[in-house]
């Protein structure tokens, strides 16, 4: 399990790791906190002529709150998002999908827009980027441009980024006051990637539903954003029909696949159980 | 039995500062070899292949490469390894004419270091004709089954039909029979430090010396020695003193010894090799996975008449000694704690085109009391009867202790109704009982479970014999074998403090905590004044074929070597002190930490002060006393003994007894299983370190929980490990772990100078059975018997799912639906449970077919497993 032979640059800006990746052609891959990289390099099943380490860039890590979103730049590590006061207050949901992330050590390493951009989708992250409707900004040779959670996702491990960009920022939009949310997630062990995991936004008006916002992780090749359920509670309201009938939705909105741990029945049926579970949850503790 | 101002208390181990700190020194920090040279071992990408040829020109040629050895080294240059079955199987430490498993051994490369050895593994070519696999041992005994080895001409490594009383006279005189068919998964133990060895080759004085963590048996040493054509005085073991968890895995790394030791004679470098995790799970070792059929005979009032095992055990591609121990290790136990004297066991033992097994922690014990006490549920249920009472009517009394086994067992000591007594009692049992009916009524699943098991340790190598027939036994050049031997020596110096020298290997048990509180007692000393040694080298230390840290001996018999060898010494001050004081040496004693006219008058004498004059004044010694104060004690049972004419063997020496009791609730719409409750009852003897006993019951404990729910080592079709990384490989953590309440009885072994028995193994063999007997309860409601482990969500939400389905269905964990009411099924019902149609073990569909439950398709994330990247 050693790595074949690689070259190793560690930039100071992003324009120079830019330029460096420019150099190597799409030979190149970017480190972040390393913690799926370098296992892949490891396996030697990643065999990059050079790394672009991102980790001594400073001005990569960031959360900053205006204009009623949160800029997270891309070197943040999880650890930090777990404890950091504006997530807390306008992102609860990624607070509480940070502590489902690995365990502590992995979350010490681990940077949000390493774990995008990695694109697992059983990784908690891209379930809350897609229900949050957030957005990354990519930069390269020419230019920034910003990706919709919608367009960035393309199967496994696989998303819009070209080789030669990088991931600089997750844009999230600052979560309405009173917003209920939860992310149930069901794994066989706690820190696993999840089998099924559920992140759920509602804002609610008495029993009223003003929105809802629902995606999954583990249930495809990308998060699925389970917009039809959603739908069913903005049309029928938050009681226990509606829910059921959304929960019941969700389960036909995904195509999962099979694995050693959970079958794709299994996991369909998961995603009802835990949309319901999500649901009841972020109910119980919307204001509004 | 010994009561002492040290021994029983929870002394702090005085190992923790030194590991806490990172100055631990393990196989990989050990000293440096000059110009040591690193190992990268290529291994097949095939389960089953014919090996054409090789070619390593290109491997050879490249930078820092120091050169490459293959299979055809290893067949010109070594001997197969002896095996433990008369079945001429070849098993070398190195494919050398088909590969039989994925990941076995084919080449290895050296290298200045491990990168390059890596990058030049990758250049070797080896030339591969694939053939047919086959992983399923019952699969592999069919006549059209692809056969491993030509030479034997089948896949049976080895069966034997082990008869004890008249079971055929049992089952006809039951009033009920029931049949059961379990499956037990292949699992291992992933220690945190992975194998390593480091081989040196003398050409000059024919020394070839091995550091490597090996913590023996030691009978491994000969085998080796003779593989490698060097006499046993020419080959050196040294083992750093620090292990990183073995729990039995590493005593199946000397095939890499032989290996690595093989490089550096024939490449004349010294090399070294450390396991990566990667080949860790592929190819070191794991328990075996067994198939197996059960029956019981019993009476109506629940006494059980007689049993019959058939297991099939698959051992993988090769037998590796000391398999096949998976079948035969606890001969002497195999009828746990209850009284029946009458068992059958068929015994078979298969290769497969799996990776090799071996001893993992609770050796064969998992399997077999996860099979025994499902069988005493199922019979509880039969008969309408509590599962507690079922148990308590066959259990052996504490008035029959020494008991003699019909296997040949000899349980040293205990009192197995009291341990089940106090375990119901911390568990309470009844309230428990309450509370499922509660559950039950509002559509829960919550359920009981109960395990008892005798808890063998210090096997007996005799046990091996077993798998021998006695007519190969009786011939006059077949060489019986028996022993469970170990040493120590105890060196006083002249300012009166100790050092303690063991032969003994420990992985992180404690040895130097444990053996410093049992000299201080002694000696009248405190542990700090005693100094412990424990690294092994087979030059300089005192040992024997058994030696080693393995079967849970140091509690037992390691203890034993160093209270002894303290004894002997303790017999030479008084006899000094006798000299000094010109009084008869019965007028005085050893109290308190110095030697004292037993009549309380006159002059003491202090380990320290006797210590001094005896070391700077010979001359004061009196005559014919040997100079020096230091001892060897090699403590050997003389219980241990070889298999009989009859098969009966007492394969370990000292036995002690596991009650647990574990309440569970299973997740309606998640099949999640929830530990509410678990009570764990043990009975060791005297307990020399209470927090160091508990340390390994937790360990056990949740080893046993890995086995139960979380880790096996799944193949494809092809043969190829799907689980070759922790994301697939699931080890329980911390967080899993449950609240469990441990408390112990204590019965002193009479065989030990301490009372002590063996710990180590402990939970790791009850956990499996009171799991799945706690989920089968929780699920009685659904017909749901567990008989397949691990239990899976994915697996048990299927057969869940399928039951709900149809309440009729019979469609059950492998085995047959039970009514979920127990009171409808009275004790009177008992003659028409003799209809074996209905309980037919081969009722469908199996739990075996597991790709129904769990199909394996590519998650981008299991594929750095799946796809075993191979050099």
């Amino acid at each position: 399990m050693k790595p074949p032979k690689f070259e190793y640059h560690a930039p100071r800006t992003v324009d120079e790791a830019l330029a460096l990746l420019g150099r190597y052609g799409g030979d190149a891959k970017v480190l972040a906190g390393g913690q799926s990289l370098m296992p892949l390099l490891n396996f030697r099943l990643a065999r990059p002529a050079a790394l672009v380490d991102l980790n001594r860039i400073p001005s990569l890590a960031f959360i900053e709150e205006s204009g009623g979103r949160v800029r997270l730049g891309a070197m943040t590590r999880q650890r930090t998002i777990e404890f950091s006061p504006v997530v807390a207050q306008r992102l609860p949901l990624l607070k509480e999908a940070t502590r489902w992330v690995g365990h502590l050590p992995i979350r010490t390493r681990g940077t949000i827009g390493g774990s995008i951009a990695h694109a697992d989708p059983s990784a908690e992250y891209p379930a809350v980027l897609t229900a949050l409707e957030g957005e990354v900004v990519a930069r390269g040779a020419k230019g920034e441009r910003v990706i919709k959670a919608a367009d960035l996702f393309q199967t496994y491990l696989t998303t819009t980024l070209t080789p030669d960009e990088i991931l600089t920022e997750v844009r999230l939009p600052a979560m309405a006051a009173g917003a209920g949310y939860a992310l149930e997630e069901f794994s066989r062990r706690h820190g696993d990637f999840a089998i099924i995991g559920i992140a759920a936004v509602v804002v609610r008006d008495g029993q009223r539903c003003k929105t809802a916002r629902l995606a999954t992780a583990g249930a495809g090749p990308v998060p699925v954003r389970l917009r039809a359920a959603e739908e069913i509670l903005e049309r029928d309201g938050l009681g226990e029909a509606a829910i059921e009938a959304a929960a019941r939705k969700a389960t036909e909105l995904v195509d999962p696949d099979s694995d050693i741990h959970a079958s794709a029945d299994y996991r369909r049926h998961l995603t009802g159980v835990l949309t319901k579970r999500a649901l009841v949850r972020a109910i119980g503790v919307a204001r509004g | 039995m010994s009561e002492g101002r040290w021994i029983g208390k929870p002394v702090k181990r005085v190992e923790d500062a030194r590991l806490l700190t990172g100055r631990g020194t393990y196989i990989d920090d050990h000293p440096p070899v000059a110009n040591v040279c690193h190992a990268a071992i290529v291994r097949s990408p095939h389960a089953h292949a014919k090996i054409l040829g090789y070619d390593t020109a290109a491997a050879s040629a490249m930078d820092g490469v120091a050169g490459v050895i293959t299979g055809a080294d290893v067949a010109r240059h070594t001997k197969p390894f002896s095996v433990g079955v008369t079945a001429p199987v070849h098993y070398y430490c190195a494919a050398t004419d088909r590969v039989r498993f994925v990941g076995e051994p084919v080449a290895v490369v050296v290298a200045r270091n491990r990168y390059l050895a890596e990058d030049a593994a990758e250049h070797v070519q080896v030339g591969y004709e694939p053939l047919a696999v086959v992983l399923d041992p019952e699969r592999a005994l069919e006549s059209d089954a692809p056969v491993l080895h030509e030479a034997v001409g089948s896949n049976l490594a080895g069966h034997r039909r082990l008869v004890y009383g008249d079971p055929d006279r049992a089952f006809r005189e039951a009033d009920v029979v029931l049949d059961e068919r379990f499956s037990f998964p292949k699992y291992g133990s992933t220690p945190i430090e992975t194998y390593g060895v480091i081989a040196k080759w003398d050409p000059l004085d024919g020394v070839c010396t091995v550091w490597s963590n090996f913590m023996g048996p030691f009978i491994m040493h000969p085998l080796t020695a003779r593989v490698l054509g060097l006499p046993e005085n020419k080959l050196r073991f040294i083992v750093p003193p620090d292990i990183g968890g073995s729990f039995g895995i590493k005593s199946s790394i000397y095939p890499y010894i032989a290996l690595i030791a093989l490089a550096a004679m024939r490449l004349g470098v010294p090399v070294k090799w450390i396991e990566d995790r990667r080949e860790h799970l592929l190819a070191s070792s794991s328990g075996t996975d067994r198939v197996a059929y059960r029956e019981v005979a019993a009476t109506k009032d629940g006494t059980i008449l007689g049993m019959r095992f058939r297991w099939l055990d698959n051992v993988g591609g090769y037998i590796r000694s000391p398999e096949p121990g998976c079948s035969f290790r606890p001969t002497g136990n195999f009828v746990g704690p209850y009284r029946f004297q009458n068992l059958e066991v068929d015994a078979s033992v298969v290769m497969t085109n799996k990776s090799l097994t071996g001893p993992n922690r609770g050796y064969a014990c998992g399997h077999l009391y996860f099979e025994t006490e499902g069988m005493m549920d199922r019979l509880a249920d039969k008969l309408g009867l509590d599962p507690v009472d079922v148990r308590r009517r066959n259990l052996v009394q504490p008035d029959q202790f020494p008991y003699r086994t019909p296997t040949g067992g000899l349980y040293d000591s205990g009192d197995y109704p009291a341990a089940l007594d106090r375990a119901l009692e911390l568990a309470r049992y009844d309230e428990l009982r309450r509370e499922q009916a509660k559950a039950r009524a509002a559509g829960r699943y919550f359920g009981i479970g109960l395990a008892l098991a005798v808890d063998p340790s210090v096997s007996n190598m005799g046990y091996v014999a077993t798998a021998l027939d006695p007519q190969f036994r009786a011939k006059p050049e077949y060489l019986p074998k028996s022993g469970a031997v170990d040493a120590a020596t105890i060196k006083i110096d002249p300012l009166g403090r100790v050092i303690a020298i063991l032969g003994t290997t420990p992985q992180g048990q404690g040895h130097q905590t444990v053996v410093s509180q049992i000299v201080a007692d002694e000696l009248g000393l405190v542990p700090q004044d005693v100094t412990v040694v424990d690294e092994m080298d087979t030059f300089t230390r005192v040992w024997s074929i058994s030696s080693g840290t393995y079967s849970s001996r140091f509690g037992s018999v390691g203890t034993s070597a160093v209270a002894l060898a303290a004894r002997k010494l303790k017999a030479k001050l008084v006899a000094y002190a006798a000299h000094l004081t010109d009084v008869p040496a019965e007028s005085l004693e050893f109290r308190d930490g110095a030697v004292r006219p037993r009549s309380g008058k006159g002059p003491a004498y202090s380990v320290k002060d006797l210590a001094g004059r005896a070391h700077w004044n010979t001359e004061s010694l009196p005559e014919g006393m040997e100079p020096a104060l230091q001892a060897t004690a090699v403590f050997g049972f003389t219980v241990a003994k070889a298999v009989d004419a009859q098969d009966r063997v007492n394969s370990s020496n000292t036995y002690g007894f596991i009650a647990e009791v574990m309440a569970v609730e299973v997740d309606r719409d998640t099949a999640a299983i929830k530990i509410l409750r678990y009570v764990t009852v043990h009975d060791a003897g005297t307990i020399i370190n209470p927090m160091i006993a508990e340390g390994q019951i937790y360990g056990g404990a949740l080893h046993g929980l890995g086995g139960a729910l979380y880790e096996e080592l799944q193949y494809d079709d092809n043969g190829q490990l799907l689980t070759g990384t922790f994301m697939d490989y699931l080890v329980p953590t911390a967080s899993e772990a449950p609240t469990i309440d441990i408390a112990h009885i204590v019965s002193p072994s009479p065989l030990t100078p301490l009372g002590s028995k063996g710990l180590g193994e402990s939970s790791s063999m009850t956990v499996p059975a009171v799991i799945a007997n706690a989920v089968s309860d929780a699920l009685a409601p659904l017909g749901i018997r567990i008989n397949d482990l691990p239990m899976t969500p994915t697996k048990l939400w299927t057969i869940m799912e399928r039951a709900r389905a149809n309440d009729a269905s019979r469609v059950v964990s492998g085995a047959e639906p039970k009514s979920g009411d127990r009171s409808r099924v009275a004790p009177g019902a008992a003659q028409e449970s003799g209809d074996r149609s209905r309980v037919a073990s081969g009722a469908e569909p199996k739990s075996g077919d597991r790709s129904r439950v769990a199909p394996i398709s590519g998650h981008p994330r299991s594929k750095p497993a799946s796809r075993t990247p191979l050099q």
